[in-house]
């Protein structure tokens, strides 16, 4: 018999691997089995010991048979709340759902399943995240989503933190709880500075420019695959970044243009101020419904307009030398 | 109000759960608090509910320091302690509602409904009756639906009391292995308060005109009696308590008798055995039917045939005793002794010794003498009342001439009297006489309203004899009871002086309930508990064995509401159930699903590899895609699936 075996599947072993942080991140679904779901007291659980202890003393000293019944009901009761609330949590399915991007300093909002698939409803399960709570209940087979708040402070990848997923129901008397941690992240966009676009004179057509890069006279930008697009006209590569089918349009633009040049910014700017200044552009030519490009040291986007470039845009800037998979725990 | 913090930041529904379970718990005190306190109370309940329900901020913390303060003032000025038993019940119901008004968080909370709790539980001080364990089930199961509600605040009111309705049959199973094998300890632990045991009505030691008309107003039980054969008849059944020897022409008091070393006592006749379950008194003695001939073991009997308990009777007891109605009584009756008998107060009351003198001189002998005071009693017109006149300094005077109205304590005093100026050594007995039986259970009821006093003259060749001149009196006294006997019997409680059949067949049957009750819930014991365990077969269990015992116990029941309360935590469909055991079975002979592929793509995989149970393995697999995924889902194609899952063999 392997110690060490033995030992990774016992509780304690289990906790203590949570509270040293070692947990890599989940990918998958997450089942919540006995062995990680922890139960204590609370505080207003010990106090009803203690309640208790006292109840039982009277009931001695001033030989209550019925104190000793009262005594004997709600201790029994404290006991059985210890199964209900282990029941509550256990066995429960937790599944990473979506996260929208968020600007850094704002709140990203990570969606996630609660699934349950015993016959009977779950109540009051809080989910705990850096001092964050939410709480929601899951009603017997069903899957119930939450949406859990983790404040994004700066660009880039934005790992979900440890969940304690938590609950006291029905008493109060008791606490189960259970660490997770689903491989989930958010893009977080550089927060956007407060500038005023760039007084630069919109220029109709600079094809000329782009031609340096790419060597295709007509191309004009990229938008989302429409059926009857060729296949010979999807950008691959760009759709391999951006999870989506694009397709290079190559029609002429009657609209203004804009391009966003990192190297045109003032040279005490620093990345950060770089960067942040470029999301507000993008951010307002995309208002006023400009065609804009972006130029970056590392990279560009070419022109183009609409939301799905003014995604592309904000990614390159929200990416803009950030380590990337393998490195994920940024926050670790 | 000066603060800041709203009312209304608590969930209502379970906030008036709690209000509920505090209004409930209090309830049963509300009679014997002071009024303040009740008022008090019940203001302060009001005023919360109101702030939660209007909304509005709640009081601030110095006003409420301040009410506390003025509360704990008063509390000091009604009892003159704060340590009682009284004083303290009453200070934790206004720290109740105190709580209750400044209840703000979920820490609030659950320390009122923990005091909401232990209120129940400081009710059993005053009844410990079938109603009050009813209520206080009622009480406990709302104020856990409030704990229920305030960790689920969107819940229904509906939901949360059924969760704690479920949580208390659950706990229920616990709470009797715990009961019945948790060691019992005789209490108390250490001294009680002065007034732990007030309120406790009984005979005393003393008697006084009036002081057992007072009792016989009352129906509340005395003791109940399991006859071991029949029943003797009511007119014999004189239940022996106190023997009064002092008198100091008002009040009669016990004397000083001694332990009685060896019982000093013919029998002759049958010995009646029984079972006495005496109602807590306060006192030492038990009741016998006189005379006791074998006492229970740890009692002790006096020179004057009274039987005591070394303990004060505090909680319901039960003992086993054996009385013989005919007997030769010669204890106490040393030459000093009997002097004692015939002490009377100088110069008191001369008409009687008038008479008593001149009954000595005309018939001398003694036997002749208590025969006239009897004869006396008898032809007398004396009146048998609840409700005689007060009576001045010479009380035996006024009643034997003058006012002739009086209860049993007067006719036993005066004849007692008259004996002792007569020469003859007499004393005073007080007890209870007669006792209904129960028709349900068998079991005699003995009441305070069938308190008694008689009296015990000393004829050298009888010994002590008992006459009783209420019976000479009035014969229906001691043959059918007070509430025949009496005039201004309209002082007796309904129950007692009803005719009424269905009425009494329903009290008999309550009360024969009550009795079990009393037998099994309130007299469980540390005796009871031994006599239990070796029914079971444990003889002098050890603490140790007593612990082990209740602890495994307990496990084992903890683990059967384990097993029933998860029973559905892993809901497993029976279509998928049956694929996953085929799937079991595939994986044991080494070909394993693979995590993403689909039922189809391993059947055709599986035919490859293992094609001589290619059919069998196509049918499942259709079998499976066409239950779990098709629209038409058949009882028996699960029972095909299940039996060809059965079947298989890879």
């Amino acid at each position: 018999m392997k110690l060490d075996r033995v030992l990774q599947y016992s509780q304690a072993y289990n906790f203590y691997q949570w509270v040293r942080k070692r947990h890599a991140p989940e990918p998958g679904v997450v089942f919540l089995s006995q062995r990680r779901v922890y139960i204590l007291p609370t505080r207003p659980g010990i106090t009803f010991g203690c309640v208790l202890v006292l109840m039982l003393v009277g009931s001695i000293n001033y030989s209550l048979s019925l104190g000793y019944i009262l005594t004997f009901l709600l201790g029994g009761m404290g006991v059985v709340s210890i199964l209900h609330t282990f029941r509550n949590l256990a066995h429960l399915y937790l599944s990473a759902g979506r996260v929208a991007p968020v600007f850094a300093g704002d709140t990203a909002h990570f969606e996630l399943f609660l699934e349950s698939r015993s016959d009977f409803d779950r109540h009051s399960l809080d989910l705990r995240c850096r001092g964050a709570t939410v709480s929601c209940d899951v009603p017997a087979r069903r899957i119930s989503a939450v949406l859990v708040p983790l404040k994004a402070e700066r660009r880039g990848w934005l790992q979900l933190e440890r969940i304690t997923v938590e609950t006291r129901f029905p008493l109060g008397l008791m606490r189960a709880w259970s660490y997770v941690q689903p491989d989930m992240r958010a893009l977080v966009y550089p927060r956007p500075d407060s500038s005023s676009l760039p007084m630069t004179v919109p220029v109709p057509d600079t094809g000329e420019v782009f031609s340096a890069g790419a060597g295709t006279d007509d191309f004009a930008g990229l938008r989302p695959y429409q059926a009857s697009d060729s296949p010979r006209h999807i950008a691959w590569k760009a759709s391999a970044r951006n999870e989506s089918l694009l397709t290079k349009f190559f029609a002429g633009q009657a609209a203004a243009e804009l391009w966003f040049d990192w190297e045109q910014l003032p040279p005490d700017m620093n990345t950060e101020a770089r960067l942040s200044r470029l999301a507000r552009w993008v951010l307002l030519a995309e208002e006023q419904g400009l065609r804009y490009g972006l130029k970056l040291p590392d990279s560009g986007v070419p022109l183009g307009g609409g939301s799905a470039q003014r995604d592309r845009c904000l990614r390159e800037l929200a990416l803009y030398r950030v380590p990337d998979v393998g490195e994920r725990h940024i926050h670790a | 109000m000066p603060s800041g913090t709203p009312a209304n930041t608590l969930p209502l529904a379970p906030l008036v759960l709690l209000f509920a379970g505090a209004v409930l718990t209090i309830a049963p005190h509300a009679l014997w608090l002071p009024w303040w306190v009740d008022g008090v109370a019940g203001g302060l309940l009001v005023w919360r509910f109101w702030l939660a329900v209007r909304g509005g901020a709640l009081p601030a913390r110095w006003l409420l320091a301040l009410v506390t303060a003025v509360a704990a003032v008063g509390v000091y000025l009604s009892y003159r302690t704060i340590m009682g038993r009284d004083a303290g019940v009453t200070l934790i119901v206004l720290l109740l509602s105190l709580k209750l008004l400044e209840s703000r968080s979920r820490r609030d909370i659950f320390i009122a409904a923990f005091l909401v709790y232990f209120v129940a539980l400081a009710g059993f001080f005053y009844s410990q009756s079938m109603q009050t364990a009813g209520w206080m089930l009622v009480t406990v199961l709302i104020n856990t639906a409030a704990l229920v509600g305030f960790s689920a605040p969107a819940r229904p009111i509906a939901d949360n009391l059924n969760t704690a309705g479920r949580m208390l049959i659950e706990a229920g199973p616990v709470m009797l292995l715990l009961f019945f094998l948790f060691p019992r300890v005789q209490g108390p632990l250490w001294g009680l308060p002065q007034d732990a045991y007030s309120g406790i009505t009984g005979l005393s030691d003393t008697m006084s005109p009036g002081s057992i008309s007072q009792l016989s107003t009352s129906d509340a039980i005395a003791f109940r009696v399991k006859f071991q054969g029949a029943a003797p008849p009511r007119n014999r059944l004189y239940w022996r308590g106190p023997v009064l020897s002092e008198f100091d022409g008002k009040t009669w008091r016990a004397g000083f008798p001694r332990l009685n070393r060896e019982p000093l006592l013919e029998v002759r006749g049958a010995p009646i055995d029984y079972e006495v379950t005496l109602e807590p008194h306060n006192r030492n003695w038990l009741f016998t039917l006189e005379m006791p001939g074998r006492i229970p073991p740890n009692a002790r009997e006096t020179s004057d045939y009274l039987v005591l308990s070394l303990p004060p009777v505090r909680s319901r007891i039960r003992y086993e005793a054996r009385s013989y109605l005919d007997y030769r009584a010669t204890a106490g009756a040393d030459a000093r002794d009997l002097a004692l008998e015939l002490r009377l107060p100088r110069d008191s009351n001369p008409r009687a010794r008038a008479l008593a003198g001149e009954w000595r001189q005309s018939l001398g002998n003694d036997t002749a003498i208590v025969g006239k005071g009897i004869e006396f009693f008898r032809a007398s017109r004396f009146e048998y009342t609840l409700l005689p006149p007060l009576l001045g300094m010479n009380s035996v005077d006024e009643f034997l001439f003058d006012t002739k109205q009086g209860f049993c304590e007067h006719f036993a005093a005066s004849f007692v009297f008259l004996m002792r100026a007569a020469g003859i050594p007499a004393r005073v007995v007080t007890g209870y006489q007669g006792g209904d039986t129960n028709p349900v259970d068998d079991y005699m009821v003995v009441r305070q309203a069938d308190a008694h006093a008689w009296a015990e003259v000393w004829l050298p060749q009888n010994g002590w004899t008992r006459v009783d001149p209420t019976a000479a009196a009035f014969p229906i006294r001691v043959e059918s009871g007070v509430a025949a006997a009496a005039r201004g019997a309209a002082a007796l409680p309904l129950l007692l002086r009803t005719n009424i059949d269905w009425l009494k067949a329903m009290r008999n049957n309550w009360e024969a309930l009550a009795n079990k009750w009393n037998q099994w819930v309130l007299g469980y014991n540390p005796d009871r508990q031994r006599e239990i365990l070796s029914w079971l077969g444990v003889q002098q269990p050890s603490w140790q064995t007593m612990a082990m015992m209740l602890f495994w116990s307990v496990a084992g029941v903890l683990l059967l509401i384990a097993l029933w309360l998860l029973r559905g935590i892993r809901h497993v469909d029976p279509v998928q159930g049956a694929w996953l055991r085929f799937c079991q079975k595939l994986a044991r002979a080494g070909l394993a699903r693979d995590g993403a592929e689909g039922p189809l793509d391993y059947a055709g995989r599986l035919a490859r590899q293992l094609p001589g149970r290619a059919p069998a393995v196509r049918a499942i697999v259709q079998l499976y895609v066409e239950l779990r995924y098709g629209s038409r889902g058949e009882r028996h194609s699960l029972a095909r699936l299940k039996q060809l899952v059965r079947q298989f063999k890879p």
